[in-house]
């Protein structure tokens, strides 16, 4: 069958911002409406990828092939499984929120802001269905462009220093990764396809090399312990869009890699260094759900509890069974919708209050009603509540982890208490309680715009985790295949 | 004697002895004009380089032609590297015709040094022999250190040319005393003759090797790689901004090409051992360039270590042609058309960067400071976008032209079994970016200091805004180019 529809997911946003970066910062309604269009045409186009899925196989689908450079032997070629399928689907329906959330609070230059997502969410897009090693590295690497520039330019007031650590931290990454594509090229005889590299035959001590040089690069956009560090700054400073993408599909991308590149290139390299994984999965889990508890800053405690259950991500991976994987990535798509929602919950707050810290506030509830049900709402996902997404994924990984070895199964249901402390904690001094102050007696309830974009969050959390078949029945094919792959030596 | 004169075939050089005539003609329409119509003479040197490009053109035809007794060359080679020099020199003046009738340097002169120093540098690309190298080479040196001190009245311009007379001048001697003991041990002047004496294996290795070293020191002083690199800062800074653009473009290509012909046509014999001075060069250009490019406060300073650094990466291309001893014709065109295609990149991205420089400065004031580009983008959000472009090409971060090249040299440096050499050298392209992103950061997050129009006129804008969306087309669709380098390099070989 011949497609176009991969190309339109990346192409359309990413067109689609030229007219409105033409439009500028004057025209500000047209701007919005026009963006508004482009972000939800972006999204539309995608819709067909899910109702057209073809369940049944591993195999790729959507498939578009061009040659690109002949030289290298590179082409353009898209093609998504049960696996990077749903995150195309969840970064358009994000572009549409992350659009709507800046609709009044961006003031300065917002042509550019709302550009700048567009431009990101078709590159990001790309990642996903980039089939080709050099196409995938020029998406990954060119995302960085657009979210340098949305963190430095309409971030926080230490902005430019959480931007620039944010770019190099990641370009770090990327550039091993890079020599690692080059050598996998070399050895294959002159292949970039990545599903050609899956079948490809490699010794032991180059198989760690690589899958080396692809952990740095994934394990600093996850992040991982202990290269998580960039990821605390970048959401502080950043604006609301800018942390809604950073939490939902940015670090996505990193446990995305590991899932196409990783564990069926470096199959053996995997098993070897899977207790490492797991332990540095562990870590995140618990220490830093224990750093999360502490924090002061509500952003940063999102953005450590983001870490924590990224970790649960991880981990899943690396148990290497059927639950615990298919496990990681419901907790992917999950971890997409509650934070994002937890972050557009603080970008409520903060466009009232200009202010992060937990202790401004105290008994929001009274004021803000309708919010507080939301947030809350969104508190419970988060520590993983039953009949929310947040459950489903996190029981899962627990589950295979079990399966796996009772105490890493034992360690990592601590989660489920460390969540829970420090999101209900945080809840409980900000929404809960006396009215603290004048500020907050002032508070105004949110307006149906934001009540929209909460609520379709809230939608698809509840969803999610009432019925979380149609998200696992697409995976399954695939996932199976990966596993496949995984127990194979390519010694 | 006279009986044995041959008249040469002088039709593979009709643009050198086109360029030649017309420059006669441009020194005396400036002493007739020049007092009052000085736009004469830069409209006759564009129409010069056009007329160039027309006679390239006409006169390739895909052979190797050899001339004046086997001392000139036409080839694929040559008339590739010919057009993009004449191209590279028309950006430079379009670029920079304001800024010089501004500040009064649109004399002839100007004119007549540029056409000197393009015909040298068409000498170089089409020596076939030592000779010609170093009579193109010095035709382009003196003219370039008059260029440089063009401007009489500026003390540091003054200086920067001195330094580069006196450093040219000896690199200029450290490569003719190389060159003396190459004729020694093989016999020859010919570039030809000189790879064959080695083929046969007559030569003594010694002496060889000891002309090699002095070869490839000179060949590092012109590409600017360290050690040989003092002058590059200097002279960027110091020389009037449209000379600076004028250095850091066609000349790269000229050097290029004096690289590949003396190593690689000359003495591809010993390519071990000169693959090895170059590696050792290139790290140190890499990282040199890299870690001091940080700490300039001004942008010429900064683009002059990011010329340093770009080289080094080029010359991973050139010292990746020979692998283990073995050579392999597909790995070695493999390894030089990225060295080719990487010049290429770096001088479209280099004229676009000084031409960044150009568009901030007017009467009166030179807009050579990182500050200058403070709030660009408040004040012109489409050139602080061509500024952004032309920033991250460099950096190396796709979709743009310099990630490709960067893609290329390392895939051949990566093929030679350099892998370390490659880890090395990503990584301080990691240091690198952060002072590319400073100039992004500069633009896009901090509030201008400067907040005159751009005085610019419109063949300025355009000129940039055609080559900072080059620079993207060509990011986005690579293939093009990459063939043409290979191309070439394939049938020149």
């Amino acid at each position: 069958m011949k497609s176009q529809l991969l190309s339109l997911a990346i192409w359309v946003p990413i067109l689609g911002a030229l007219p409105v970066f033409w439009l500028g910062s004057e025209r500000r309604t047209l701007v919005r409406w026009l963006s508004l269009a482009v972000a939800i045409a972006g999204f539309v186009v995608t819709i067909p990828l899910y109702t057209g899925f073809d369940t049944g196989t591993a195999g790729m689908q959507f498939v578009e092939q061009a040659p690109w450079i002949t030289r290298f032997n590179v082409q353009y070629l898209l093609g998504v499984d049960g696996i990077s399928m749903p995150f195309i689907l969840l970064n358009s329906l994000i572009t549409v929120l992350v659009v709507l959330a800046g609709w009044e609070v961006i003031e300065d230059k917002q042509a550019q802001y709302m550009g700048a997502f567009l431009v990101m969410s078709g590159l990001m897009n790309g990642i996903f269905c980039a089939l080709d090693g050099v196409l995938f590295y020029v998406f990954f690497e060119a995302s960085l462009i657009p979210m340098y520039i949305i963190i430095g330019a309409w971030g926080g007031p230490n902005r430019v220093y959480a931007a620039i650590k944010f770019f190099l931290y990641t370009l770090l990454g990327s550039l091993l990764m890079l020599v690692a594509l080059i050598w996998l090229f070399l050895e294959s005889g002159g292949s970039f396809n990545i599903l050609d590299w899956h079948h490809l035959r490699i010794g032991i001590a180059p198989q760690i090399l690589i899958f080396i040089a692809f952990l740095v690069s994934f394990a600093v956009k996850v992040p991982m312990w202990p290269v998580h560090t960039w990821l605390p700054d970048a959401h502080v400073e950043a604006p609301t869009g800018g942390s809604v993408v950073l939490a939902a599909i940015a670090l996505k991308l990193g446990a995305y890699g590991f899932v196409r590149f990783s564990l069926p290139i470096v199959p053996d390299a995997s098993h070897h260094l899977a207790p490492l994984m797991i332990a540095l999965s562990l870590i995140a889990v618990i220490y830093i759900g224990f750093v999360a508890l502490v924090q002061t800053d509500m952003k940063k405690l999102i953005a450590y509890s983001s870490i924590s259950h990224m970790g649960f991500v991880t981990l899943g991976f690396f148990i290497f069974n059927q639950i615990g994987v298919e496990g990681a990535l419901v907790q992917m798509i999950s971890h997409g919708f509650v934070s994002a929602a937890m972050f557009l919950c603080v970008g409520v707050m903060y466009d009232r209050m200009h202010s992060r810290m937990i202790a401004d506030y105290g008994g929001v509830v009274n004021t803000m009603p309708k919010f507080a049900a939301l947030f809350v709402f969104f508190a419970m996902a988060n520590s993983g509540l039953p009949a929310t997404s947040g459950f489903v994924g996190e029981f899962m990984v627990i589950l295979g982890a079990i399966k796996f070895n009772f105490w890493v199964g034992f360690a990592a249901a601590t989660t489920l208490i460390l969540g829970a402390a420090y999101t209900l904690w945080m809840v409980k001094r900000v929404v809960f309680g006396e009215v603290a102050n004048d500020h907050v007696a002032k508070l105004k309830d949110i307006g149906g715009r934001e009540f929209l974009v909460l609520g379709l969050l809230a939608a698809c959390v509840l969803a999610m985790g009432i019925y979380p078949f149609p998200f696992t029945e697409v995976m399954h094919a695939s996932v199976d295949n990966l596993l496949k792959h995984v127990a194979v030596s390519k010694l | 004697m006279l009986n044995n004169f041959v008249m040469p075939d002088l039709y593979p050089a009709a643009p050198e002895i086109f360029l030649l005539l017309m420059s006669f003609l441009v020194l005396f329409v400036d002493l007739v004009f020049g007092a009052t119509h000085r736009w004469i003479a830069a409209m006759l040197t564009v129409i010069t380089l056009l007329g160039c490009a027309a006679l390239t053109l006409v006169t390739s035809d895909g052979q190797t032609t050899l001339t004046f007794s086997n001392m000139f060359v036409d080839d694929l080679l040559s008339d590739f590297l010919k057009l993009m020099s004449y191209l590279a020199v028309i950006m430079m003046l379009v670029y920079s015709r304001q800024y010089l009738s501004d500040r009064g340097l649109d004399r002839g002169e100007f004119y007549v040094l540029v056409l000197y120093a393009t015909l040298g540098m068409m000498v170089m690309i089409s020596a076939a022999s030592l000779l010609t190298m170093y009579l193109g080479l010095e035709l382009m040196s003196l003219s370039l250190y008059g260029l440089v001190a063009i401007d009489r009245e500026s003390r540091r311009a003054t200086e920067a040319a001195m330094k580069y007379f006196v450093l040219g001048a000896l690199a200029s001697g450290l490569l003719l005393y190389g060159m003396s003991m190459i004729y020694g041990a093989t016999g020859s002047l010919e570039i030809g003759g000189v790879a064959q004496a080695l083929y046969q294996g007559h030569s003594e290795k010694p002496v060889l090797i000891f002309g090699l070293v002095f070869l490839v020191a000179g060949i590092a002083f012109k590409l600017g790689l360290v050690p040989f690199h003092m002058w590059i800062p200097d002279v960027y800074h110091g020389a009037p901004t449209a000379v600076t653009m004028f250095i850091g473009s066609a000349p790269k290509l000229a050097a290029f090409a004096m690289a590949l012909r003396l190593l690689v046509y000359g003495l591809f014999g010993l390519a071990m051992d000169w693959q090895k001075m170059l590696l050792i060069m290139a790290v140190l250009s890499i990282g040199l360039g890299n870690l001091a490019a940080i700490a300039q406060t001004n942008i010429k300073r900064m683009l002059a270590y990011s010329a340093i650094s770009h080289m080094g990466y080029m010359v991973l291309g050139l010292m990746a042609g020979v692998i283990g001893g073995q050579i392999d014709p597909f790995t070695a065109v493999n390894a030089y058309s990225s060295a080719l295609y990487y010049t290429v990149a770096y001088v479209l991205m280099s004229l676009g960067a000084f031409g960044m420089v150009l568009l901030l400065s007017r009467a009166g004031y030179e807009a050579e400071n990182l500050e200058d580009f403070k709030g660009l983008n408040q004040r012109s959000p489409w050139f602080a976008a061509m500024m952004l472009i032309i920033m991250f090409s460099m950096a190396g971060i796709p979709f743009f032209i310099g990630f490709f090249a960067k893609f290329a040299v390392l895939l051949a440096a990566i093929k030679a079994g350099y892998t370390t050499v490659a880890v090395i050298a990503v990584m301080f392209s990691l240091i690198g970016a952060f002072y590319y992103l400073r100039v992004v950061k500069l633009m896009y997050f901090d509030a201008p200091v400067d907040s005159a129009p751009i005085a610019a006129g419109l063949d300025l804008r355009v000129m940039l805004s055609l080559n900072g969306l080059a620079i993207a087309a060509f990011g986005l669709f690579p293939d093009a180019v990459m063939l043409v380098c290979t191309t070439t390099l394939m049938r020149s070989l």
